[in-house]
């Protein structure tokens, strides 16, 4: 307790009557009331703008461009809405570069490839990261959170060096192929380097905490006893888990799913970093056809038409999510 | 016990959790390697740490990204806490579905179609208004504050759907203005995970690489773009040494924050017992 | 039932002339679609403990946070002491609430949740450490005054709420199911507390719960609530022997209704036949319904007598029956007799003696047994 009475604690209790009473908080919410605008309008409205600005208008400014031709200079691509004499707006929209990528090889084999790497890895993140979240949600609770800790801690760690640390270990004088040169099983050191595997390993090692831990959120909050009665009644443990522990999990395959899944498909640093020339991903076209061949409104559209391919697990990603939230009220 | 784990799931949780850590302990061990070329063990040495704290490219580009990191979490978590209480506690207002969706979609979108998106608004802001000026710190974190002010939105609204309202609902009820309950009521109880997207952010700004090739400018080249260059040309042992020093600090902070959650949450567990056990009324 | 002296109470609502505290006018509420609370009016008097009694999901709660100011009513109005409350938010209101769940802060003392409201209104510190100090030992929470809510136990977490709802002494309290969280034996203990304190203050109470025993232990009036609706206003005694409906006596203890007609309907008594029980009901009070009308007539169990011999008197207010079900629960006995008919009545009997000593003639399973009562206790409600 402060001791009564103080010249110095009379002062500040005067002062903070009289921040109270005419202080700047106050004097702000009050021009803010004189605007008609209160606490509820600034809380919604502050990160709405920003979203807005900066999430939202950059997507149509991006399809804007897309719809432009490319030229020489600053921007470098030609305005789509020009003033013509001044007096009449000249749209000229040019679906060229739409055009280009149905019809160049590159972009359809970039794009499929794509999709097949993600899903492929996407799979592979399920199957090493069920039974980890799934063993985590059935270990003691003292020991659950130093396991989850575990699972956690690569990725508050640079996802670059993760990436970087496989270069070294899959490369030719990588320590696994010392190690089977010397037990004689290979006689020529390979390099898994700058091919597809690579990718698999790198997207699945980078994005396994993304697949484990809403499966971990959702075995963690299964009811136990459920599988004591399906025992109960008879159900073998493998069958018990197929029957129920599956199909309950069910969201959170999906959510750790789509999490893996969106991001993989654009994708860039793992393949450019482990995977070789041929192994075309579309993150690493549209990167190439923008710092490489400056080339701003195709790598627009590649974009443009990433997002349509994305637009459905996104949506079904945010249903996923706003369901969850909604269950936990 | 059906609790108890299977062979299966046991040898399968060591496999996973080799898989995690075997890239970052190479990397440790290599980085007293004494020779240049990497996965040749050759002897210790720390001399690829005296030469990552000789390069200044290296730790200027450290010293950016902190900054960067530093006013991204902040303002990340100013932004995310006003998008999660709307979220949260306001069930009905206009357009609140596009808000969800804006709040949610950067989580998975691929940071390509961010970056590439933001660097086009910045082009024609500059156009149009003059602002901002060339590429460089504002705008790398203007779109780092984007991106990870939607997982700070996420971490916020999950907690404050776990906190009973009605807390709330007291303070205004004892004659608490709506901005004075935030601070004396909501702010505290949600302040541990104001914390942990406040970290969140920060790792994201620190770690990105991809968004920032795109609104970087000359002159502001963030650490892991400066990474990714030397990477690029090939494998250097002072990453190694860069990475386990990483590694270092993040495990530190972890440790220290887990013992800590430990202690309160023995320290509290002990609370409830005394208050169940002795003095009923 | 142990109602706090009814008759040592003031009866304000029997005066036409007496000023309401609170005047709820025709109020609705809907939350889109959905209608909580529909044309509610009420008026409640100074000094009163008003129980709303009803399920839950029958808009009570609703109600109650009209009444605190943190739902805002879509028609009609409320006066709080002759103010319209209309847009007035809940912090200008004089109006406390003692929340359901408790809502103490979490990150606060005993000392500073109770403090809190004191605080806001920015009444001097030394006064505020005066006033937490005597409401502290009012509730008997003084060696507690340090402690985080989550060291206490619930009966003394009660106890904080109801202390810092009372600290700025408001006229008005609202208490959301007040003694919900505690377990039986606690809850008793804290009805009578609850009710003293109310005295000793002389605020005025606003209850809601869905426990008709804590509504009729606490209240001076019950409102009973049903799909938004009230349904029936009175006394404990009122609601318990006057029911006015068929829902009020079915939600208030247990009874037996039994659908008949009106063959009878004088200014001072009725005679209604009904089928199920094949016999007819001679009522001692009147009831304004057209003649022949379709009535219920509800029977409280323990307002029947049983018995093996034929009870005198004429052909009304009896019906002969077989035991079918004998429940002991310790201080009564639960019967349900099966009627001619085929429908079953229940019957409770008080165990004024011990079962061993009257075992010999205690009535038993497959008994044909009469029972009657008294013209005075069967109520007839006409909706």
């Amino acid at each position: 307790m402060v001791a009564q009475g103080g010249p110095s604690t009379l002062f500040l209790a005067g002062l903070r009557g009289w921040i109270r009473a005419f202080g700047p908080y106050r004097w702000a919410s009050d021009r803010m009331k004189d605007w008609g605008i209160g606490g509820r309008t600034l809380v919604i409205g502050i990160p709405y703008l920003w979203l807005l600005l900066f999430f939202l208008v950059p997507f149509i400014i991006v399809f804007k461009i897309s719809l432009s031709d490319v030229r020489l200079g600053m921007p470098p691509y030609e305005p789509v809405i020009q003033w013509v004499d001044s007096q009449v707006i000249g749209i000229r929209m040019n679906l060229a570069n739409y055009a280009f990528l149905f019809e160049d090889p590159l972009y359809r084999n970039a794009y499929l490839n794509s999709i097949k790497v993600a899903a492929i890895s996407t799979l592979l993140c399920l199957l090493i990261g069920y039974p980890l979240a799934y063993g985590i949600a059935r270990t003691g609770a003292s020991w659950r959170n130093l396991l989850l800790l575990l699972v956690m801690l690569p990725f508050w760690t640079s996802f670059l060096l993760r990436v970087y640390a496989w270069i070294g270990l899959l490369g030719r004088n990588s320590p696994f192929n010392q190690l089977l040169l010397s037990l004689g099983i290979i006689d020529q050191p390979i390099s898994l380097l700058q091919t597809d595997i690579a990718v698999y390993i790198g997207i699945v090692y980078s994005y396994l905490p993304f697949m484990v831990l809403p499966l971990y959120a959702n075995l963690e909050k299964m009811d136990i006893t459920l599988l004591e009665a399906a025992a109960d009644l008879g159900c073998r443990p493998t069958k018990a888990f197929l029957t129920i522990t599956l199909p309950l999990s069910m969201p959170g395959i999906i959510a750790g799913s789509l999490l893996v899944f969106i991001p993989a498909v654009g994708e860039f640093v793992i393949p450019a970093l482990l995977g070789g020339p041929d192994s075309l991903m579309i993150g690493r076209v549209l990167w190439e056809e923008f710092f490489n061949n400056r080339d701003w409104p195709v790598a627009s559209a590649v974009a443009i038409a990433m997002l349509l391919l994305l637009v459905v697990p996104i949506m079904w990603f945010q249903y996923a999510q706003a369901r969850q939230v909604g269950v936990h009220r | 016990m059906i609790g108890r784990r299977s062979f299966f799931v046991t040898t399968a949780m060591a496999f996973g959790f080799a898989f995690l850590y075997v890239p970052i302990l190479s990397m440790i061990i290599y980085s007293f390697n004494e020779s240049r070329l990497v996965t040749v063990w050759a002897g210790f040495s720390t001399k690829w740490y005296v030469e990552l704290f000789q390069n200044p490219q290296v730790l200027n580009a450290a010293k950016l990204s902190f900054k960067i990191a530093a006013i991204n979490a902040t303002g990340a978590v100013i932004l995310g806490t006003l998008a999660g209480l709307a979220l949260a506690r306001f069930r009905r207002f206009k357009g609140r579905t596009l808000l969800t969706g804006m709040t949610t979609a950067p989580l998975v979108m691929p940071e390509v179609i961010t970056g590439l998106s933001l660097l086009l608004l910045f082009v024609a802001m500059e156009q149009w208004f003059g602002w901002p000026a060339g590429r460089g710190v504002t705008t790398i974190t203007i779109a780092h504050m984007t991106f990870s002010m939607a997982y700070v939105t996420v971490v916020i609204q999950s907690r404050l759907s776990t906190v009973d309202e009605s807390l709330e609902e007291a303070a205004m009820d004892l004659g608490a203005r709506p901005a004075k309950v935030f601070f004396l009521i909501t702010l505290p109880i949600i302040f541990p995970a104001i914390l942990a997207g406040w970290l969140l952010a920060f790792t994201l700004s620190w770690d990105d690489l991809v968004i920032a090739s795109f609104v970087s400018g000359p002159g502001s080249s963030t650490l892991p773009l400066v990474i990714f260059s030397k990477v690029r040309l090939g494998v250097s042992p002072d990453i190694n040494a860069l990475a386990t020093i990483m590694v270092t600090v993040v495990a530190i902070g972890i440790v220290v924050a887990g013992l800590y959650m430990q202690r309160q949450e023995r320290q509290r567990e002990r609370d409830v017992q005394a208050a169940l056990a002795g003095n009923s009324p | 039932m142990a109602s706090p002296r009814p008759e040592a109470r003031l009866e304000p609502w029997k005066d036409p002339a007496a000023e309401p505290y609170v005047r709820i006018e025709k109020v609705t509420k809907k939350f889109g679609d959905f209608v909580a609370v529909h044309q509610v009016s009420l008026k409640i008097y100074r000094g009163e403990i008003f129980c709303l009694l009803g399920a839950s999901g029958c808009g009570k709660t609703t109600l109650l946070r009209m009444l605190a100011g943190f739902e805002q009513p879509s028609e009609g109005r409320i006066w709080i002491d002759g103010t319209d409350m209309t847009g007035i938010p809940p912090y200008e209101r004089p109006v406390n609430m003692m929340f359901q769940s408790y809502a103490l802060f979490p990150h606060m003392t005993v000392e500073q949740n109770v403090a809190f409201g004191l605080k806001q209104d920015g009444v001097p510190k030394a006064e505020i450490r005066e006033r937490v100090a005597a409401m502290l030992d009012l509730v008997k929470l003084t060696p507690f005054a340090g402690r985080r809510p989550h060291q206490l136990s619930g009966g003394q977490r009660q106890r904080v709420a109801l202390a810092r709802s009372l600290i700025k002494q408001p006229k008005l309290l609202l208490l959301d199911e007040p003694l919900g969280a505690l377990d039986k034996k606690l809850r008793e203990h804290t009805q009578f507390e609850l009710v003293n304190l109310q005295e000793k203050l002389g605020v005025t109470f606003v209850v809601v719960t869905h426990d008709q025993e804590e509504a009729m232990t606490l209240a001076s009036r019950i409102g009973v609530m049903d799909h938004g609706e009230i349904v029936q206003v009175g006394t404990p005694s009122d609601i318990y022997e006057y029911p006015n409906s068929r829902f009020v006596a079915d939600f208030i203890g247990s009874v037996n209704l039994f659908e008949g007609t009106l063959i009878e309907d004088e200014p001072d008594y009725v005679r209604v036949s009904a089928a199920e029980l094949g016999g007819t009901f001679y009522v001692s009070h009147g009831v304004s319904a057209p003649p022949n009308a379709t009535v219920w007539v509800a029977l409280r169990p323990e307002k029947i007598t049983i018995s093996r011999e034929q009870p005198a008197g004429d052909e009304d207010n009896r019906v002969q029956g077989v035991v079918a079900e004998i429940a002991y629960l310790g201080d009564m006995s639960i019967y349900l007799v099966r009627l001619a008919t085929g429908r079953t009545v229940r019957i409770t009997q008080p165990n004024i003696r011990r079962q061993a000593a009257v075992s010999a003639e205690r009535i038993t399973w497959d008994e044909e047994v009469w029972l009657s009562w008294d013209a005075a206790s069967p109520v007839v409600v006409t909706q």
